[in-house]
């Protein structure tokens, strides 16, 4: 859940209510100045999370996006239960709480006249994960972008593979990055965006197939957890390990772009190659 | 500690087939190609910065076929499973199955490859080196390889490690070998807050071979002797063995850009239910 974007309201306000963290450097903001810099902190450049909505009014031009695939939601095809409980009442609450039925909001749109396909993931969404539903609406997305000859823009946000679905989950890493081979055999350019954090079997799949991997400042990406790599190592990792900036440095990342300049960033790269 | 439950010495439960998958006796990637190929001349390097001894990699004769053989080496001695990594691949090992896959589709080789990794390398160079890009890459590769290929889950398939060479036409799964998008024990610590619940996520999971043909994710299993393929290795090969020859038979029928085609609507019918 997005810390910055709690609804809950008691009656005198919490120290969490009037203040907003930045997660990357730990300063302090009253809400109202977190909200006016749009969720970028002030201090370090952090580019906080955004949810697919406000993701995409941010992107696409005014008035463009027409949404394709609404309907496609989860599948508990494992009837499975964890120890807090059923999947299906876990997911159909985050439903109803965002409305949204899936991790990820498909559809067209122009950005800057470009018309492309806009994929934008939504962390918020059970932490991003994918699932049967996610997996099927970028699958169709791609398949859909060949039809109408439509590059593809997907901004991922995600902590991986969604295990609630079993492997089927997992399957839906190979069935995206085998429509997204598809597209680029179209001919038609596929620009990733990789957002805080992008992660697991999303990084593993379709986020860093981009003919172009383009993240925000400060964004978290990487394979495996940080802690679990410390464990694994005994060592302790560089501060900025997993990155943006230190993927950038090693060669995974083309760009990072400013969010107040990825509309524009966008654009000319797709009139770079005649789109 | 509770012994192996078994009846007539077959896995009762998801976690004795985790077991089983797990026994450091069962037959490794290198018992495998010893029984199933009748030459094998193993090739190294990514060409780009290192050889990942925990991806073999080599051209072999399997009955009438000559195929590129692929497979995570977990090791079957100590000194052979520090080298090998226990099985856990660095972007390195997925670099070099794509190079050498490549060549066997420039001269019409099929592609067989063995699955057993408790999966990719959590390390710090593999993420400096694009872990999730050397899986993801694979993923796109083996998707619209024009070549067949077969696919043998033999002991552990872990995750994205797993499935980064597991991408084909055929995926035969042995009897007690598992397949999973996160390990029991992983799962476990998430979700039941208690790493000990992981014979509770097992079954949850659904890992076993039962389970996944159930889900059209494997397409046949390979009965293995009783008590697991370690207490007859050799009989276990075999049936492997002919599994995957039936499967080469009956891709070698098939045109390339038609193989291309059913592969894509394999993945793509995935989680299909909408
Ligand atoms: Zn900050």
């Amino acid at each position: 859940m997005g810390w910055y974007e709690k609804k809950d309201k008691p009656a005198i306000p919490s120290e969490k209510e009037l203040w907003a963290v930045c997660p990357k450097c730990n300063s302090h903001f009253p809400k109202a100045e977190w909200k006016a810099a749009g969720a970028i902190c002030p201090k370090c450049n952090y580019h906080g999370r955004l949810g697919a909505r406000a993701r995409i009014a941010a992107t696409a031009d005014k008035d463009t996006f027409e949404e394709l695939f609404a309907g496609i939601s989860y599948s508990d095809h494992l009837s499975f239960s964890d120890a807090t409980g059923p999947y299906v009442k876990k997911v159909e609450a985050t439903i109803a709480k965002l409305g949204e039925k899936e991790a990820v909001v498909t559809g067209f749109c122009e950005i800057m006249s470009h018309p492309v396909a806009l994929g934008v993931m939504d962390f918020a969404f059970m932490g991003g994960s994918l699932g049967t539903g996610t997996g099927e609406k970028i699958a169709r997305l791609c398949e859909e972008a060949v039809r109408a000859r439509r590059p593809l823009v997907l901004f991922s946000a995600s902590g991986g593979a969604r295990m609630h679905e079993g492997i089927l989950s997992l399957m839906q890493m190979a069935k995206t990055s085998a429509a997204i081979a598809r597209l680029k055999e179209a001919g038609l350019p596929y620009i990733s965006v990789l957002t805080d954090p992008t992660t697991g079997g999303v990084s593993a799949s379709y986020a860093m197939l981009g003919d172009i991997n383009i993240s925000e400042p400060r964004a978290l990406i990487g394979f495996a957890g940080r802690r679990v790599i410390e464990n694994t190592i005994r060592q302790k990792l560089p501060a900025d390990f997993q990155s943006a900036e230190y993927l950038e440095k090693h060669g995974f990342i083309d760009r990072i772009v400013e969010r107040s300049d990825m509309r524009r960033f966008i654009a000319k790269m797709l009139e770079y190659w005649g789109f | 500690m509770k012994k192996t439950a078994t009846a007539k010495g077959r896995a009762k439960t998801a976690m004795d087939s985790v077991k089983i998958a797990r026994d450091a006796k069962r037959p490794h990637v290198r018992d495998f190609i010893a029984g199933v190929c009748s030459d094998f001349e193993e090739l190294h390097g990514d060409r780009l910065v290192n050889d990942d001894r925990a991806m073999v990699a080599g051209f072999g004769t399997i009955g009438r076929f000559k195929a590129l053989i692929l497979g995570h080496n977990k090791g079957s001695s100590v000194e052979e499973n520090v080298e090998s990594n226990f099985g856990m691949v660095n972007p390195d090992g997925y670099r070099k199955a794509m190079r050498l896959a490549k060549l066997a589709e420039r001269f019409g080789n099929p592609v067989v490859t063995f699955v057993d990794t408790p999966g990719a390398y959590p390390g710090r160079e593999a993420e400096e080196r694009g872990q999730a890009e050397a899986i993801a890459k694979s993923l796109e590769f083996f998707s619209d390889l024009e070549t067949p290929v077969v696919v043998v889950i033999t002991g552990e398939g872990g995750s994205g490690g797993a499935l980064a060479i597991a991408v084909g036409d055929e995926i035969l799964m042995m009897e007690n070998a598992v397949y999973s998008v996160i390990s029991p024990e992983g799962c476990a610590g998430i979700l039941w807050r208690d790493g000990a619940k992981a014979p509770e996520a097992a079954e949850a999971l659904k890992i076993t071979a039962k389970d996944l043909l159930a889900l059209k994710v494997v397409d046949k299993v390979v009965k293995e002797p009783a008590g697991g393929a370690h207490k007859n290795p050799s009989a276990a090969i075999a049936a492997v063995k002919k599994a995957i020859l039936d499967s080469l038979e009956r891709l070698a029928k098939v045109p390339a850009a038609e193989l291309v085609e059913k592969r894509y609507a394999k993945l793509r019918a995935y989680g299909n239910f909408y």
